[in-house]
């Protein structure tokens, strides 16, 4: 079974920028990203973001599934959009180009600009979302948040949750299979109702096993100190680098651009149409 | 010059969930720089003791305590878990349960990072270990793709950098394979004369400790200490045996010569045992036992020809394989791990599909069949029994795979309880499953399979975590299934007496096939073998080299003397 989502190591500079400065270059891209309807900014961060893919040398056999399927899920969203309301890109723009089409089904410019312009926010947020998860080591995440002042308590648990989920894939999948030879069919063959229900009876077993596993691992935890002092320090700590600060100015000087951009264009919307 | 490190003055104690007392009238002292073993049965209340030590009891665990316990002069119930954890490392049974780090380093380094050391001393301190331990090339992997011995290293590594006085090992050899067990027991007692600490090991396999110097035994049973004797001491009573616990093998072959254990020297190990006329003792007693037989006459169940299968990515575990399993057959299916054994139990039982090859099953091509059809003829059982087990009574358990078979309700009652009588489970057919020993689970899960009446029984490690009254009480189970009830069993097994003394033929997957498939007594007489498959030797081997005797005709020997008092 691969690993959907799983840290994978490399030597790329996005690889050695600290996790938090990867989340919130992320997290701050993405939200100025997906405010702003100005696609010659939009175009812009997204050829950054595939410049970025590119070099942070991820495998593609890795990302293809995830890839695919975003990729048909945003054409779904393109052409629901379109289907549910064909001149909504009229509304917005004040305009009206028809390229083709009667009645119903119009195609306009302003129609096309404004789905370019989803477009081209789907195409920067996801690369830049598996560059964060597949460049960053969990545990120097868990490192990093901790640094920007969450409870260190807080920050292992989620370092934790990322170590466990490769073991309870591997138990469910062994659940799954003793489940089958006792007669519960999951594969393609069962109907989907049956498979559920299949699927539910593997729920018990596993939860079980995974609280005696809880309990073990936070004896191993107390054993070793866990939560005695206020700090603690980590062995994947990572010290903010002149790369970090500087691809935090980075991020906050695009969103600055977009902000400005707000008010250049009047709003969230650039309009070639007028 | 001997100062006490653990002193236990007068302690009971009972677990609030209990209603009994685990532990009576506790009373021990253990110096520093000792090395101690504490023996029992199953529920005899070691583990408590080990608990009580490392100061899981009172402070993870409640309960109530009388008495006493002071570790390194901490008084056990008054100082924090984290204060004790500074002076007792504990190093728990199943290493992949207790690893927290996405790497061996950040495990290593775990108690470090919650001190607050300062990074550059954490990595030094974690190489220093690690090139101890022999794992420094493996820091940067993570627990996953670790060997079960690598995982042991790197726990063990993890209480070692806290430099404490104590080191306590929660049976250290569940997870191993017999081999790197070995390996682990050296190198217990190379850190124990090393670094002169004391070490405390809990254990229930008495031969596989004893292997390396011991300085004291501790003999549990029933929450009480009965013994507190050297080695040498609690050899020569007969108390093991009487309490359910296994003696070493050479001395089960020497008691059967007729030799006094209080004759003896040098009894803790086989390599240094003496008595008069031993030599002359053990050869007249071979040549006084039946020659040994070959089974003969055997019909083939399942015939696996050219079979080839490899996971996508990974190397080919199966290149043009065949095997026959006969009808009868008590096979033992031993080898390394990763070695693809239960690959192969996975292959005939449908979860996998194989490249390349054909399986027959009582004369009909399995490749036609579902998984679901298949497990109407061979049934599967899992390792850890809570994997399988999804109702919570035990009658609905076991009627499970009928219940979905569509079975009418007057045969499921007939068929389940006919299973559950088989499986001495009848008494608690309304019982809550969780109310069940590991053991006894592990029966509900074979009843639940024995009531689709399969050909076949494939099982995981059948014995792993119970002791030797248990390991016994559960072979001797399926070895009646298998006479009495003529179902073929497969056994996949690390245990080489399980191997030797209930199978009727072993097969060694090695990574380019079978390397030898023969009688059990046979595999542990093959050095070359032994170390490909990472077995280790029995003592009875080593015995019957010492005395110059033929070491498979020794062997056979002692093992169908047991076979047949077993049978009586």
């Amino acid at each position: 079974m691969s690993n959907l989502f799983g840290f994978d190591g490399g030597d790329t500079w996005l690889h050695h920028l600290s996790g938090a400065t990867k989340m919130l270059a992320f997290v701050g891209i993405s939200i100025i990203a997906m405010a702003s309807y100005d696609l010659r900014f939009t175009a812009a961060i997204m050829v950054m973001s595939l410049i970025l893919f590119y070099q942070a040398k991820i495998k593609w056999s890795q990302v293809s599934l995830v890839v695919k399927i975003i990729t048909a899920f945003s054409l779904l969203n393109l052409i629901t959009v379109y289907l549910f309301s064909p001149e909504y890109g009229v509304q917005l723009y004040g305009t009206r180009h028809l390229l083709f089409g009667s009645g119903y089904l119009t195609v306009t410019s302003e129609q096309l600009f404004y789905e370019l312009n989803l477009l081209s926010k789907y195409i920067v947020t996801v690369p830049l979302a598996l560059i964060f998860l597949i460049t960053t080591n969990p545990s120097e995440f868990a490192a990093s948040l901790n640094k920007i002042h969450l409870s260190y308590k807080v920050s292992y648990s989620v370092a934790l949750a990322l170590r466990y989920i490769p073991d309870i894939q591997n138990v469910y999948h062994q659940i799954s299979l003793s489940q089958q030879a006792r007669g519960y069919e999951l594969s393609k063959k069962a109907k989907f109702s049956q498979r559920l229900k299949g699927s539910a009876q593997i729920l018990m077993p596993l939860i079980f096993s995974s609280l005696d596993r809880i309990d073990t691992v936070s004896q191993a935890m107390e054993l070793r100190r866990f939560g005695r002092k206020k700090h603690r320090t980590w062995y994947m700590d990572h010290p903010f680098a002149w790369q970090d600060w500087l691809t935090l100015a980075g991020t906050a000087a695009i969103i600055l651009i977009g902000a400005w951009l707000f008010k250049v264009n009047g709003g969230r919307f650039y309009n070639p149409f007028r | 010059m001997s100062k006490p490190a653990i002193i236990f003055d007068h302690v009971t104690y009972q677990y609030d969930s209990q209603a009994e007392p685990t532990l009576h009238d506790i009373n021990l002292t253990i110096n520093q720089g000792e090395k101690v073993l504490i023996i029992g049965p199953s529920g005899s209340g070691k583990s408590t003791l080990g608990n009580l030590i490392n100061g899981l009891i009172p402070h993870a665990i409640p309960g109530k305590i009388t008495g006493q316990v002071t570790v390194m002069g901490q008084d056990v119930e008054n100082s924090s878990l984290f204060d004790l954890s500074l002076h007792v490392g504990t190093v728990l049974q199943d290493p992949d349960s207790q690893f927290v780090g996405l790497t061996a380093a950040e495990d290593i380094a775990f108690a470090m990072e919650n001190d607050a050391t300062p990074q550059a001393e954490m990595k030094t301190r974690v190489r220093q270990w690690a090139t101890t331990l022999g794992i420094k090339d493996q820091l940067g992997q993570s627990p996953q793709a670790l060997s079960g011995g690598q995982k042991q290293r790197t726990a063990m590594a993890g209480v070692l950098v806290d430099e404490g006085d104590v080191l306590l090992f929660d049976e250290p050899l569940a997870a191993l394979d017999p081999a790197t067990g070995k390996q682990s027991i050296e190198l217990i007692d190379d850190l124990h004369r090393r670094l002169g600490i004391t070490v405390v090991i809990i254990e229930h396999r008495l031969e596989e400790v004893l292997a390396q110097p011991v300085d004291r035994v501790i003999v549990m049973q029933d929450g009480r200490i009965i013994a507190n004797e050297t080695p040498e001491a609690l050899l020569k009573t007969p108390l093991l045996r009487e309490i359910g616990l296994r003696e070493p093998l050479y001395l089960e072959a020497l008691d059967l010569a007729g030799i006094d254990f209080n004759d003896t020297t040098g009894i803790t190990s086989v390599n240094t045992i003496e008595a008069p006329n031993l030599k002359q003792k053990l050869s007249d007693w071979l040549t006084g036992e039946p020659a040994h037989q070959k089974p003969a006459g055997l019909k083939p169940l399942l015939a696996i020809k050219d079979l080839t299968f490899g996971y996508p990515k990974g190397p080919k575990l199966f290149d043009h394989f065949d095997l026959t399993i006969n009808r009868g057959d008590m096979l033992a299916l031993v080898g390394e791990n990763g070695v693809g054994k239960t690959t192969l139990s996975q292959l005939i039982t449908g979860f996998v599909k194989p490249d390349a090859g054909t399986m027959t099953f009582a004369g009909a091509d399995l490749a036609t069949q579902s998984v679901k059809e298949r497990a109407d003829q061979i049934g599967y059982i899992m390792q850890d029994p809570n994997q399988m087990i999804s109702k919570i009574k035990i009658f609905d358990e076991v009627a499970l795979g009928l219940t979905l078979r569509g079975v009418d309700e007057a045969t499921i009652k007939a068929k389940v309880e006919d299973a559950l009588k088989i499986c001495g489970l009848y008494p608690f057919r309304n019982w809550p499953i969780s109310a069940l020993s590991f053991g006894q689970k592990k029966r509900v899960t074979i009843a639940s399979i024995l009531t689709l009446s399969p050909q076949l029984l494939i099982l995981d490690e059948p014995t792993a975590g119970q002791d030797w009254r248990h390991y016994t009480a559960m072979m001797r189970f399926l070895e009646k299934l298998n006479r009495d009830s003529g179902i073929t069993m497969l056994l996949i097994t690390h245990d080489m007496h399980l191997m030797l003394e209930y199978a009727t033929r072993t097969v060694v997957l090695g990574h380019s096939g079978i390397l030898l498939d023969a009688e059990p007594a046979k595999v542990l007489t093959e050095p070359a073998i032994i170390k490909q498959a990472r077995l280790a030797e029995t003592s009875l081997y080593t015995l019957a080299k010492r005395m110059d005797m033929d070491p498979f005709a020794f062997t056979a020997a002692v093992i169908a003397h047991e076979r047949q008092e077993r049978h009586v």
